[in-house]
């Protein structure tokens, strides 16, 4: 493939030779942090991959793209484009043992836009993660009453009735719009800072701060606690599951295969992009991650092994998930019907048990045959099942919101819900390890921190930072900036970046020097398998995604779901489009990181244009001087040790 | 003779004016639900004649308390419209004029003085005994001074100050450690010094990595 290659000088200045890497492993003479054992890499690279997404987003995926069909397009690309970009990842941070933007300006200087773009994505990714940690803590914080604050609604002012947002729609969804977020009614409305969210969101800030002050010498050890605790907890609530009524209606639902759905275009689209970003790919920390590795760690099998588990967690997750929602949607579907059959019972002074759930259709049948009139005027509600398994079972609204209700019905509610926003809060905990390496690191290799400051001032600015610019999510139209944030910032620019990544490393730095990496870091040469996913495959499937994801983008009108009280179909939420003036924002969002790579590559083509003809000069003049200088160490050493003997 | 049959008149006449005075959606009256199996399940009692006399009997009680110059019985409290859901409707007469019934506000004020003790009579509860029109009173909000979460945010953001000074300690501890044994150990210094070559240089540029070994090589 040496025609497809663009020629690269220079690269072996750049990146250390085989032999180097030989001393660094051996005499283990360096600067650079190491893990102090394997289990720590794994579990933090674990822990970086899942995520919130593993919890929230994939068990909806699954059960809105026909259940267990899903799974075929998720396993397909799993191996077709998550297995071969993250040996990818972890392959070129081993050999090149640097953060993003050095690994990428070391590859080519053109290319360190691909690192600045990842830590742009990281930046704004860990700007809006931590604040659902905050809420998380909010609700953590709030699970240490014997009645959950979201299981009853607020009494009213006057003592007459119960507060009328709260009546109209549902205890958990006033105390999360309204007691939680305290939300606007649309993003104009800034609300002002809401005092309780910024004292969790410092608290976040803070203990991510004392986790990640010493880069992994902090995290090495966090890890071992935030990355096993998730699986511990949601083995508990399996169990727990299990055992309620109507957890299996929920499993069964989840995983119905409807196989029509994989002619839906959009559900390969849909796994493809879940894949990706469930990997954490293009953010830049695994590449860091990696490089704190010996030189001769098997990437290929830790890269397996990480594709394996993460696909398995999703499984996982979402089969609890779904026992609970089972749970929930069936103990709705009851209070529906016996509210419909108490409705009965008073209308028609029926003595008690006359209507169960058995015979409920037959007696209203019978009944709207002999009075029609007083069984309209009744509005008697439809009860379905299906209905209440999908409802709201996403993202924020399913932790929430769907799962909080489900929990008030649980006997002990507290311990089950501190339980459960623990568990989430070390599932968003260990994935900002993974974002603040992403950032972290590039800045020190950019020099934009002074050299003499120790690392854990560098943390502790970034953190303040951070924290100050996330205090746009902590307002009262906060829940629609980070919605905002995740669509945009979240999504285009990482296909982007990942796209570069592929073409960079198969192309520009050579897929055959890499395969020889490969063999001298692990011992064999990698497969077939490998060769036609990087070369072709994978970045197909990637400039597909990424094509699809910005038509639709760009063709849909930007819309928000708002929750205001005043709106006609009060609760749903009510459908807004964006002010002009986020278009700007978007830009900045969605164009800054993807830009980057582009923009990056000119200024420094236009910079070594300029300052071309003299750095040649000095370059030759210097390597002439030095090479002089190293073959005459070499004969004086030489000489001494004859001199020796 | 007149007065026997004057009097058989009354023992007719005055169940049927109470049959009157009590009636379906009467304007003084209200009706009453009953739900025995939802409240107690399996040991739900029978309802039957006694247990409405019970209810009679409670009523009055009821107006005792509330009225408390006025002597109600059980035969001021009429029921009627009987049903098998179990409810039923029931006026108060004054215990002064049979004929009078007493206004729905003051039958309404005695039941919500008493409505604790009627529910407890029949182990029920407000839910499951219910008076439709007379709505239960909200269970006053129970404020405590400190809200309870702000007592676990004290405790965790405790712990992180604790957990940062202590960090900050370590890391200034370790520096002076640092340096005590560079001043001290004078051939440690060219280990640093290499240390420190490396530690200079500039990642963004190209450079030549020949020379760092270099150092290595002379430390004969």
């Amino acid at each position: 493939m040496r025609c497809l290659q663009v020629s690269n000088q220079d690269l072996e200045e750049r990146i250390p030779s085989y032999e180097e890497l030989e001393k660094l492993e051996n005499e283990e003479a360096g600067d650079r942090p190491k893990w102090d054992n394997k289990a720590q890499y794994m579990l933090t690279i674990v822990g970086f991959c899942v995520g919130l997404g593993n919890v929230w987003r994939f068990p909806y995926l699954c059960q809105s793209h026909g259940g267990g069909a899903f799974m075929i397009p998720f396993l397909i690309l799993l191996v077709l484009e998550g297995v071969p970009l993250l040996h990818l990842e972890f392959a070129i941070g081993q050999r090149l043992r640097k953060g993003s933007v050095g690994v990428w300006s070391a590859i080519h200087p053109y290319l360190t836009g691909i690192g600045i773009g990842s830590m742009c994505v990281s930046f704004l990714v860990s700007l809006y993660y931590n604040t659902i940690m905050a809420w998380v803590m909010w609700y953590f914080f709030n699970s240490f009453q014997e009645t959950l604050p979201w299981s009853q609604c607020p009494v009213n002012a006057n003592m007459t009735g119960l507060v009328s947002e709260c009546e109209r729609s549902s205890p958990v969804d006033y105390y999360w719009y309204r007691e939680t977020l305290n939300t606007t009614p649309d993003i104009d409305n800034t609300g002002g800072l809401q005092w309780w969210m910024v004292l969790c969101h410092v608290s976040a800030w803070a203990l991510l701060f004392i986790c990640i002050s010493r880069g992994i010498e902090t995290t090495g050890k966090a890890v071992y606690i935030t990355s096993t605790l998730p699986y511990a907890v949601l083995t508990i609530f399996l169990i727990r599951g299990l055992t309620l009524k109507g957890s299996l209606n929920g499993v069964k639902f989840l995983f119905t295969p409807d196989m029509n759905e994989l002619m839906n275009p959009t559900t390969w689209l849909d796994a493809g992009a879940q894949v990706f970003y469930s990997f954490s790919l293009a953010f830049g920390g695994l590449l860091s991650f990696s490089s704190y590795n010996s030189v001769h760690n098997n990437c290929e099998q830790d890269a397996v092994i990480i594709s394996i588990v993460n696909g398995a967690t999703a499984v996982y997750a979402a089969t609890v998930i779904y026992t609970i929602i089972g749970f929930r949607a069936t103990e709705k579907f009851d209070d529906c019907i016996s509210g419909n059959i108490l409705t009965l019972l008073n209308t028609f002074d029926l003595p008690e048990g006359n209507v169960t759930e058995n015979n409920y259709d037959q007696v209203l049948h019978s009944l709207n045959g002999t009075y029609p009139e007083v069984i309209q005027g009744l509005n008697l509600k439809t009860c379905d099942l299906n209905s209440f398994l999908s409802e709201g079972v996403e993202g924020t609204g399913l932790a929430f919101i769907v799962f909080t209700e489900a929990i008030t019905k649980m006997p002990v509610s507290p311990v089950w819900s501190v339980l459960f926003f623990i568990m989430l809060f070390c599932l968003g905990l260990s994935s900002m390890f993974g974002n603040i390496e992403g950032v972290l690191v590039p800045l020190q290799d950019l020099g934009v921190f002074p050299k003499s400051w120790p690392k854990e001032a560098i943390a502790g600015t970034t953190c303040v930072l951070c924290c100050l610019v996330g205090l746009i999510f902590v307002q009262g139209s906060g829940n629609y900036w980070l919605s905002l944030f995740d669509s945009y910032g979240g999504s285009i620019p990482l296909l982007i970046i990942a796209f570069c990544e592929m073409v960079g490393v198969v192309y520009l730095y050579g897929i055959d020097r890499f395969n020889d990496d490969i063999e001298f870091m692990i011992g064999h040469k990698p497969n077939l398998f490998w060769q036609i996913t990087w070369r072709f495959v994978s970045p197909a499937i990637m400039f597909v995604i990424f094509v699809f994801y910005f038509i639709t983008k760009v063709q849909e009108t930007p819309m928000y779901k708002a929750w205001n009280p005043e709106s006609e179909n009060f609760p749903t939420l009510e459908e807004k489009e964006y002010p002009s003036w986020i278009f700007a924002i978007i830009f900045i969002l969605a164009g800054i990181p993807g830009l980057s790579v582009p923009l990056t590559a000119i200024y420094k083509c236009l910079r070594n244009r300029c300052c071309k003809k003299d750095n040649e000069f000095k370059q030759d003049d210097l390597n002439t001087i030095l090479s002089s200088v190293w073959n005459l160490k070499n004969s004086i050493a030489c000489k001494v040790t004859q001199w020796h003997k | 003779m007149l007065v026997w049959i004057l009097f058989l008149l009354c023992q007719v006449g005055a169940p049927a004016l109470a049959q009157d005075l009590c009636q379906r959606d009467a304007p003084n009256g209200y009706k009453v639900r009953i739900s025995l199996k939802t409240a107690l399940g399996e040991d739900a009692y029978e309802w039957n004649q006694s247990e409405m006399f019970f209810f009679q009997a409670t009523m009055a009680f009821a107006m005792r308390r509330h009225f408390q110059m006025e002597t109600y019985n059980v035969d001021n409290i009429i029921l009627c419209v009987q049903t098998s859901r179990v409810s039923f409707w029931f006026v108060v007469t004054s215990p002064d004029n049979t004929t009078m019934l007493i206004p729905k506000a003051d039958v309404e004020k005695a039941v919500r003085m008493s409505r604790h003790r009627i529910n407890n009579a029949f182990l029920l509860s407000d839910r499951t005994l219910e008076f439709l029109g007379i709505y239960p009173t909200l269970a006053a909000p129970v404020n405590p001074d400190t809200p309870p979460w702000l007592i676990v945010f004290g405790v965790v953001i405790g712990a992180v100050c604790v957990g940062i000074i202590a960090l900050l300690i370590s890391s200034l501890l370790q520096k002076r450690r640092k340096e005590k044994g560079m001043t001290e150990d004078g051939q440690d210094e060219e280990d640093m010094q290499v240390k420190g070559v490396e530690n200079g240089i500039n990642l963004d540029g190209t450079y030549n990595r020949g020379f760092t070994d270099d150092d290595r090589f002379t430390k004969l």
